[in-house]
C-alpha cells in the first residue's frame, strides 16, 4: 500500500514556503560561495526554486558546476547536481554550454540533471552531445546486448531529445522502446510521439495507465500531460492515481490544445477535458 | 434479502478484508449498494489510508446524499487529518448547506491544497433551495467573498476550482436542484464575479486557469444575453457585461 499521496504533495509545498522565506538573494549568493557545504547545497536549490534569474546568480551557479569541495564517498557531486537543476529553471542560455560540459561528468546524477535542464532551456545546440550519451546504449541501431543498461540517464536524455525536436535522430531513439526498464520505454514513447505525432506512441502510454504499479502510472500521467495527447483524456481521468496528478496531466492536454488551435471558440475536445477536470476537483 | 441483511453482509466483508485489494473491492461493493446502514462503515473507510477505498467510499457517501452529512460533519470535528480531507470531498459532492461553515473554513485556510481545492469546488455546488429565503442573501454574499479570496490562492488548481464555483454562482437558477443562484438574488453582486473573472483572464499566470476562466465567461454570458430579452427585467447592455447587473 502506498503512503498517503495527500501528505506527500502537501508537505513538499509547505516545506518550500516555510524554509524558503528565511533566505534573501544576497544571503543565498553569499552562502553559495561560503565555507558551509550544507548551506551551499541549499542555496543552489533555493535560487532555482525561487527562480532567481539575475546575472550574479547565474554566474555563481555556473561556477558551482565545477565544484570539487562537495563530494560524496561514492564520488558524487551534490552541489553540481543542484546547480545544474537550478540553471534549468532560470532560463538563461549562458548556462547551455556549461551544462553540455556536465554531460561528461563522472556523476550519473549530474549528467541526468544537466540533460533535464538542457531540455528546459530548449536550445537544440545540445542535441549532438545528448546523442553522444544516448549512443553509449547502442550498437549501431540496436540496444547494446548487456541489459538492463543503467549506465546513462536514458530517460532524461530521451525526453530532452523529444522536446528539442531531434527528428533526424529518430532511428537512434526508437530502439529504446524495447529497453527493459519501463520508465525508459515510456520516455522513448513520449519522444517518439513528439517527433512523429504518430498515435501509436501515444497509445502505448495510454496502455501503460492500466499497468500494475502506481509509481509507473504516475510517471505516465506526467508524460501524457507533457505531450498533450488528447485521446488519453478518459484514460487519464479513470486510472487509479491521485486526482492531483490527473488534474496536472489533463491541464497539460488542455494547454496543448489551446496553444495549438485558434482559440475564439472551444472545440468539443477542449470542453471535454475541462469537464473531466471539473469532475476531479 | 432485505436491505438490512445485505448491509450486514457487505459491512462484514469490509471489516474482514485482509489485503488492500480485498478492502478496495469490499468498499466498492458496499458503496454501490447505496444503503444508509453503510454510512458509518464508509466513513471509517476514509481513514484507512487506502486511496482507492477512500475514493469508492466518497462516491458512495455522495450517492447516499443528505443522510451522510451529519455523520461526516461529526467526523470532521474529531481531528483525523487524512480522513478529514476525504470527508471534505464527500461534503463538497453532496452540496448540503449544513456543510457551509466547514467548507468555508477548509477552502480559506486548510494547509492542504487538495482540501482547499475540494472545498472551493463544494462552495459552488451548494443547494440553495435548502436555505431559508431570509438568509439567502447573507449566505450567498459570504460564499462569494470566500470565492473571491480563494481565486487568488497560490496554487493553480485551487484557483481553477474557485473559477468553476464562481461560474455556478453566477448562473441563474435554471437547475431546479440548486435553486436560485446569486445572479437572481443579488444582481449587483454578480458583477463582482464577472469583474473578477475578467481580471483573472488578464493577469493569471497559469494558462490552464485562464482557459477555464474563458470557458466560464462563455457559459455565463449567454445568460446575460437572455436577460436582455426576459420580461420585467432591466436591460443589461450585452456589450458591457462587466458594469454590473440591474438595480430593481
Amino acid at each position: 500500500m502506498n503512503p498517503s499521496p495527500e501528505k506527500t504533495e502537501d508537505l513538499s509545498l509547505t516545506g518550500n514556503n516555510a524554509e524558503g522565506g528565511s533566505l534573501t538573494v544576497e544571503q543565498a549568493l553569499a552562502n553559495l560561495e561560503g565555507a558551509d557545504l550544507g548551506l551551499r547545497f541549499y542555496a543552489a536549490w533555493w535560487l532555482g526554486r525561487f527562480r532567481i534569474s539575475e546575472a550574479a546568480a547565474v554566474t555563481a551557479l555556473i561556477k558551482a558546476l565545477e565544484d570539487e569541495a562537495d563530494k560524496t564517498p561514492e564520488g558524487g557531486y551534490p552541489l553540481r547536481r543542484n546547480a545544474a537543476r537550478a540553471l534549468g529553471k532560470l532560463g538563461d542560455r549562458q548556462a547551455v554550454s556549461p551544462l553540455i560540459g556536465c554531460l561528461d561528468c563522472s556523476d550519473f546524477y549530474v549528467r541526468e540533471a544537466a540533460a533535464q535542464s538542457l531540455e528546459m532551456l530548449g536550445d537544440p545546440v545540445c542535441i549532438p552531445a545528448l546523442i553522444k550519451l544516448l549512443a553509449v546504449g547502442l550498437q549501431g541501431e540496436q540496444l547494446i546486448s548487456k541489459q538492463p543498461d543503467l549506465s546513462q540517464p536514458y530517460e532524461a536524455i530521451l525526453e530532452a531529445l523529444g522536446s528539442l525536436r531531434a527528428t533526424e535522430y529518430i532511428p537512434l531513439i526508437k530502439p529504446f522502446l524495447e529497453h527493459p526498464i519501463e520508465l525508459v520505454q515510456y520516455a522513448a514513447a513520449r519522444a517518439m510521439y513528439q517527433l512523429t505525432q504518430e498515435p501509436v506512441y501515444g497509445e502505448r502510454l495510454v496502455q501503460a495507465l492500466a499497468g500494475e504499479k502506481l509509481q509507473l502510472r504516475r510517471a505516465v500521467l506526467a508524460d501524457l500531460g507533457a505531450i498533450g495527447y488528447l485521446p488519453a483524456a478518459d484514460a487519464i481521468a479513470q486510472t487509479l492515481a491521485e486526482n492531483s496528478l490527473k488534474l496536472i496531466s489533463l491541464k497539460g492536454l488542455l494547454e496543448h490544445q489551446v496553444n495549438h488551435t485558434t482559440p475564439s471558440t472551444f472545440s468539443e475536445d477542449t470542453i471535454k477535458v475541462m469537464n473531466l477536470m471539473d469532475s476531479l476537483l | 434479502m432485505n436491505n438490512s441483511d445485505l448491509a450486514q453482509i457487505l459491512i462484514r466483508a469490509v471489516e474482514e478484508a485482509d489485503s488492500s485489494e480485498r478492502l478496495l473491492d469490499a468498499v466498492q461493493e458496499l458503496a454501490a449498494a447505496g444503503i444508509e446502514e453503510a454510512i458509518p462503515t464508509l466513513i471509517a473507510a476514509l481513514g484507512y489510508n487506502n486511496p482507492g477505498a477512500a475514493v469508492a467510499a466518497v462516491d458512495g457517501l455522495i450517492a447516499i446524499g443528505e443522510a451522510s452529512v451529519q455523520p461526516l460533519l461529526e467526523l470532521i470535528d474529531n481531528y483525523n487529518y487524512g480522513a478529514r480531507a476525504w470527508a471534505v470531498r464527500a461534503l463538497a459532492g453532496i452540496g448540503d448547506v449544513r456543510a457551509l461553515d466547514t467548507l468555508l473554513e477548509a477552502a480559506k485556510s486548510d494547509f492542504s491544497l487538495s482540501v482547499r481545492r475540494a472545498a472551493a469546488r463544494g462552495l459552488g455546488t451548494l443547494r440553495w433551495y435548502q436555505v431559508p429565503p431570509e438568509k439567502l442573501e447573507s449566505i450567498q454574499t459570504q460564499v462569494l467573498e470566500a470565492l473571491l479570496l480563494i481565486s487568488q490562492d497560490p496554487e493553480w488548481v485551487v484557483r481553477y476550482a474557485a473559477v468553476t464555483s464562481l461560474e455556478t454562482l453566477a448562473m441563474s437558477g435554471d437547475n431546479p436542484q440548486s435553486g436560485n443562484a446569486i445572479s437572481v438574488t443579488l444582481p449587483e453582486q454578480a458583477s463582482r464575479i464577472t469583474n473578477q473573472l475578467q481580471q483573472m483572464l488578464d493577469t493569471d499566470v497559469d494558462l490552464g486557469v485562464r482557459t477555464r476562466v474563458k470557458f466560464a465567461q462563455q457559459k455565463i454570458q449567454p445568460q446575460q444575453h437572455q436577460q436582455t430579452f426576459a420580461p420585467k427585467r432591466k436591460v443589461v447592455d450585452p456589450e458591457l457585461p462587466y458594469r454590473g447587473g440591474s438595480r430593481r
